[in-house]
């Protein structure tokens, strides 16, 4: 079955800032064309490697990024270069690139250089201060853009002496490109309709800016400004630690904690059943909460005793921890009917049973290296045209005939 | 209903689209039983681009299922269902119904809509749609052709489908907490709901890709997106790492989130300035970068001729050596001479001076003013995209609880005004 963008042509000029971007249309069934320079793109510079040595085929950035693309390598310095490139978008439905403001208009390749030949064109380009900022011609990597977009401002420790934290994993290329694909989607569209294409700015600056939530919103309406605490919301009233370490050294993100007779109950049928009873000193309260009717928050000021059982929940919590692993806490807590999260190293989200069960982890076979490698999957599960990766990413100007006609 | 008040636009014929500005997405009718800030994060781009997206909430608990609505900061101190600021924000441009789907008659109502919409949109837990008789299953007996997009923390399968979650858990879950943080220190994790952010994106991406294919093909379906996947797939290269070359994550010294080791740079990362908590991020992508800021900085430890792998071998040392550069300057001194250099620099903004000053935040018009009916004037996060041909548009604030009972049942459905003080006296809306 063939996914939702089906007869779609996409042409990517190879760029770590919409490499992305061609990655979820390609993976959502786009025909997906990534220009190299000669001798390759960027990113096959970029490790981690496969079994650590270096090569234009071993950089896994580059197996990860390009699934499902069709590499071919043209010279866009060179006018037979940009002659070819100018053909393959004239059967292009959508142009992805993430070159510096002015270069694509120097080599004459720009949206109002191509639109002549094909006015259907859909161009999106992704740059880290937009196409026409004060800062457009600065340069930033993914660290610069999340620190001055604001995400970084929220990220970190209690501690203010250190510094505030970058979330890891590209996250400001993977913003913009989000961003990209949705516009190019709605442009889709409006072409439907009018039968023109358009071009796209994508800002990563101001995708950074606008991906912060309380941090925008909290200011724009009342005026606050966000301060960072350690594993949970910056807010400007310091709140309680949400994050606990669990015996095995892993950490539980607590979640809301129990709030109802009926959860109270269920944690003290927790307790006995493993054997805790007497060992945590507030089962008691516990007791008390589950035999209640119901809580009235309302009346916590003349209720001493709701307050007693309420801080019971969050010391039996961290009772749970002391002596569970994190996983054990956060799969029976939320069978017990309440939220929690075991902190997760990436690779272990990955290898978890229900992530397993889903058939999420993908299975993508590399012929030149007689091997497969485990994939994270579908990001949306579509029923009648699904993601899929059909293709592992193209060896360097794999599909050159796609170009040499 | 201030709203009523104001004359609406003439209605597009064929859409029964009233009170939208026109736009791309003029023609697509959304029925959102979504809400928190994943859901309403995806409709709301949608709505920005002209879709009609008609927020379908329960009266008979003042629409908190979305606790959104009413959780603070509040707009004009309005502690009310209808004064939550991310509520608004998160729900400019949308038009908002009360149903209520416990009666009978409240669920023919919702039906009718869903028979008039393209998609329909929700953000429960697994199995409450079904439960209430709107889960994919049912709508498509009702409709064949719709499109039905799911947003929850763990799928609508699987052993934890019944799993509860919002953006913290979705984050803990998939290694995106874990991998933001300092080396031996517990993780920072992300100080917000990225993914309720990101969760919202990909819903809307899944959403226009299913239209998309609806528009070619006529084939309806369901797409079933779980956060926490979605989330996994946000650390790619340093997954494979792992699983191609059986690197385990979790090892000494991991994470070390400001540096940076795929692609090497060094010195990478977020230096202290003088004045308290201001700081500056530095990253210097190669050689060149290394000798412009050896010769900005111009000490006798900022040697020009360093390679990458000698900056790389004491990272620490070097880290301390910038820091203690940048903790005698103030910041934005700091940000001018090595920007000059050309090499890649940054304050770290505070979010003051990006809503107030941020010089291209500006020119991007980038915090855009909706009028909430009650509420008035009010700056929300825009779109970080602009489209030459049909750009998105922010002029309407959040809906207030049932604001447009009226004009959607009449206009969009058809109903006489008799039939609708039925359903109001009856409590159906």
């Amino acid at each position: 079955m063939a996914g939702p963008l089906d007869g779609l042509r996409v042409v990517e000029i190879s760029h770590e800032s919409c490499a992305w971007a061609g990655k979820l249309l390609a993976d959502l069934g786009a025909d997906t064309i990534v220009v190299e320079p000669p001798g390759g793109s960027w990113q096959r510079q970029t490790g981690p490697w496969l079994d650590d040595e270096p090569g234009p085929e071993r950089s896994l950035w580059w197996w990860y990024y390009n699934t499902n693309k069709q590499s071919v390598v043209l010279d866009l310095n060179d006018a037979a270069g940009r002659q070819r490139f100018v053909q393959l978008i004239g059967e292009a439905d959508i142009l992805l690139d993430g070159e510096r403001p002015g270069r694509l208009a120097e080599l004459g390749l720009d949206h109002d250089d191509l639109v002549a030949d094909n006015p259907r064109l859909i161009h999106a380009s992704i740059t880290p201060y937009g196409r026409t900022g004060p800062s457009k011609d600065l340069p930033a990597t993914d660290l610069t853009v999340l620190a001055g977009g604001g995400p970084a401002w929220s990220c970190g420790y209690d501690d203010h002496s250190l510094p505030p934290i970058r979330g890891g994993g590209n996250q400001a290329f993977h913003i913009a490109s989000h961003w990209a694909v949705q516009a190019v989607l709605v442009a889709l569209f409006h072409r439907d309709v009018t039968g023109e294409g358009q071009f796209i700015d994508v800002s990563m600056h101001a995708g950074a800016n606008v991906t912060t939530e309380l941090a925008t919103y909290g200011y724009l309406s009342v005026g606050e400004e966000v301060q960072r605490q350690t594993g949970r919301h910056a807010s400007w009233v310091r709140s309680m630690p949400t994050q606990v370490e669990c015996a095995d050294g892993r950490f539980l993100n607590t979640g809301v904690l129990p709030r109802t007779p009926k959860q109270f109950a269920a944690m003290v049928a927790w307790i006995d059943e493993l054997g805790l009873r007497d060992e945590f000193p507030l089962t008691f309260l516990l007791d008390e909460g589950a035999s209640r009717e119901r809580f009235d928050f309302s009346q916590l000021d003349e209720d001493p005793m709701l307050a007693e059982i309420l801080r019971a929940a969050r010391d039996v919590s961290a009772f749970l921890c002391e002596r569970l692993p994190a996983y054990d806490v956060f799969v029976g807590w939320q069978r017990r009917g309440m939220s929690a999260g075991a902190v997760y190293a990436p690779d272990e989200a990955l290898a978890d049973p229900h992530v397993v069960a889903r058939g999420f982890p993908t299975e993508v076979s590399h012929p030149e290296f007689d091997r497969t490698a485990t994939y994270p999957g579908a990001p949306y599960q579509f029923s009648a045209t699904p993601w899929a990766i059909q293709r592992r990413a193209p060896l360097l100007g794999e599909h050159q005939s796609l170009v040499d006609r | 209903m201030g709203a009523m008040n104001q004359s609406p636009p003439a209605p597009e014929p064929g859409y029964g689209n009233v009170s939208r500005h026109p736009g791309p997405l003029s023609g697509i009718r959304i029925c959102d039983l979504s809400g928190q800030l994943a859901g309403a994060g995806a409709t709301r781009v949608l709505a920005a681009f002209g879709a009609q997206v008609i927020r379908i909430e329960d009266p008979v608990t003042k629409g908190l299922w979305d606790i959104v609505r009413q959780l603070p900061p509040y707009l004009n101190g309005d502690r009310s269902h209808d004064g939550g600021a991310g509520f608004n924000n998160h729900n400019v441009e949308k038009l908002g119904i009360t149903i209520d789907l416990r009666q009978e008659r409240g669920k023919d109502l919702l039906r009718q809509l869903v028979k008039v919409s393209d998609a329909v949109t929700e953000n429960f837990a697994a199995g409450v749609m079904e439960r209430l008789g709107f889960g994919y299953e049912q709508l498509r007996d009702l409709k064949a052709d719709i499109v039905y997009v799911s947003n929850s923390g763990f799928g609508h399968s699987g052993p934890y489908r019944d799993f509860k979650s919002w953006g913290p858990i979705a984050q803990a879950v998939s290694g995106l907490t874990w991998a933001s943080g300092l080396p031996d220190k517990e993780p920072a994790g992300w100080g917000y709901s990225y993914m309720d952010h990101t969760g919202g994106y990909l819903m809307a991406i899944g959403l226009l890709a299913a239209l998309w294919h609806r528009k070619r093909t006529g084939e309806g379906q369901w797409v079933d997106m779980s956060c926490s996947e979605a989330a996994i797939a946000l650390n790619g290269p340093a997954l494979l790492d792992a699983t191609v070359n059986g690197r385990t994550m979790r090892r000494p010294g991991q994470p070390d989130s400001n540096h940076s080791e795929a692609p090497a740079m060094a010195p990478h990362g977020i230096y202290p300035c003088a004045d308290e908590d201001s700081w500056a991020a530095i990253a210097c992508r190669d050689d060149d970068d290394w000798r412009a800021l050896a010769a900005v900085v111009d000490e006798p430890w900022a040697d020009p001729a360093l390679s990458l792998t000698a900056r790389k071998a004491d990272e620490e040392a070097l880290d301390k050596q910038v820091a203690g550069w940048t903790s005698r300057r103030p910041r934005d001194e700091v940000v001018a001479l090595v920007r000059r250099a050309g090499v890649p620099c940054s304050p770290v903004l505070r979010p003051a001076e990006r809503c107030d000053t941020d010089s291209d935040n500006q020119a991007w018009g980038l915090f855009p003013t909706v009028t909430h009916t009650r509420h008035g004037e009010v700056r929300v996060d825009g779109l970080p995209v602009h489209l030459s041909a049909s750009d998105w548009h922010m002029g309407r604030g959040g809906p207030m609880l049932g604001e447009h009972n009226d004009r959607v049942l009449s206009e969009v459905l058809g109903l006489t005004a008799d039939e609708i003080s039925s359903l109001r006296d009856e409590k159906v809306i």
